[in-house]
């Protein structure tokens, strides 16, 4: 994880563009205007500290694997910010605090996203390098066949 | 007199077998060769594949529990490798988001999975 370094004192500078996904869980008998209130607050804490939304996804009410809090089911939300550490402190900070959430998890995705998109460029470049030589035939013999 | 051959034979056979049977480092299958696994089996389990690897699925993500679900036993334990056949770095992902899934409750820390 800390093999790179100087990774972070770049990023200092580059601004931060660390990318994380935050899930969380409400409390099922929340109404759906708490719920909006709750994700706006979220929104305004992120923008405070420079960051951005990228997407927030409600994934319904599902039965949890196990009993926490007395709850046996959940509002599932995943919140996907963009922004530096700092932002995700203080996120859980909040998250900690209001009563009606019950649990949470913060996954950093920047990394494995850079990852995926190496993979994806060199499947690319594979297919490329690959591609070319087979349609010079086929475009070849199409129009001897048809004329 | 015909038991005692048998059973002298038997015991000669015995002991360059025994020596056979267990080497150090027998070098096994691919997948699971190695001996004394899953409760005493011997020698060549068929060959099994890494399903990731099969299908070329890159990234094992803990919100996709149907996936996570094929690797982890009735009693919500994180099956073994030897015996799914799942190669080391996707076993070590699989095994990560199996723990991310069951703190956020989408998967059981033990007992049957709702």
């Amino acid at each position: 994880m800390y093999t790179d370094l100087f990774g972070d004192l770049r990023e200092m500078e580059n601004g931060m563009n660390r990318t994380y996904e935050l899930m969380f869980i409400v409390r099922p008998d929340m109404p759906e205007e708490e719920q909006d209130k709750l994700i706006s607050t979220l929104e305004t804490a992120v923008a405070a500290s420079s960051g951005s939304v990228k997407s927030v996804e409600r994934m319904g009410k599902r039965r949890l694997a196990y009993t926490v809090r007395k709850f046996h089911d959940g509002i599932y939300v995943l919140l996907t910010v963009e922004g530096g550490g700092g932002l995700i402190h203080e996120l859980e900070r909040r998250l900690r605090v209001t009563e009606p959430v019950i649990k949470f998890l913060t996954v950093r995705i920047d990394e494995e996203q850079k990852r995926l998109d190496k993979i994806k460029a060199i499947k690319d470049a594979k297919r490329k390098a690959a591609a070319p030589p087979p349609p010079v035939e086929p475009a070849g013999e199409a129009p001897a066949a048809t004329a | 007199m015909a038991d005692e051959t048998r059973s002298e034979s038997s015991s000669g056979g015995d002991r360059p077998d025994r020596s056979e049977r267990r080497p150090p480092s027998r070098p096994g299958g691919p997948g699971g060769g190695r001996e004394g696994g899953g409760g005493g089996r011997k020698y060549f389990r068929r060959k099994k594949v890494c399903k990731f690897c099969v299908e070329k699925i890159e990234a094992i993500n803990y919100k996709d529990i149907r996936l996570l679900a094929q690797f982890v036993a009735e009693s919500g334990r994180i099956v073994p490798r030897r015996l799914t056949g799942v190669c080391t770095p996707h076993q070590r992902r699989l095994s990560l988001a199996i723990k991310q899934a069951r703190n956020i409750a989408l998967l059981p820390f033990s007992g049957r999975a709702a």
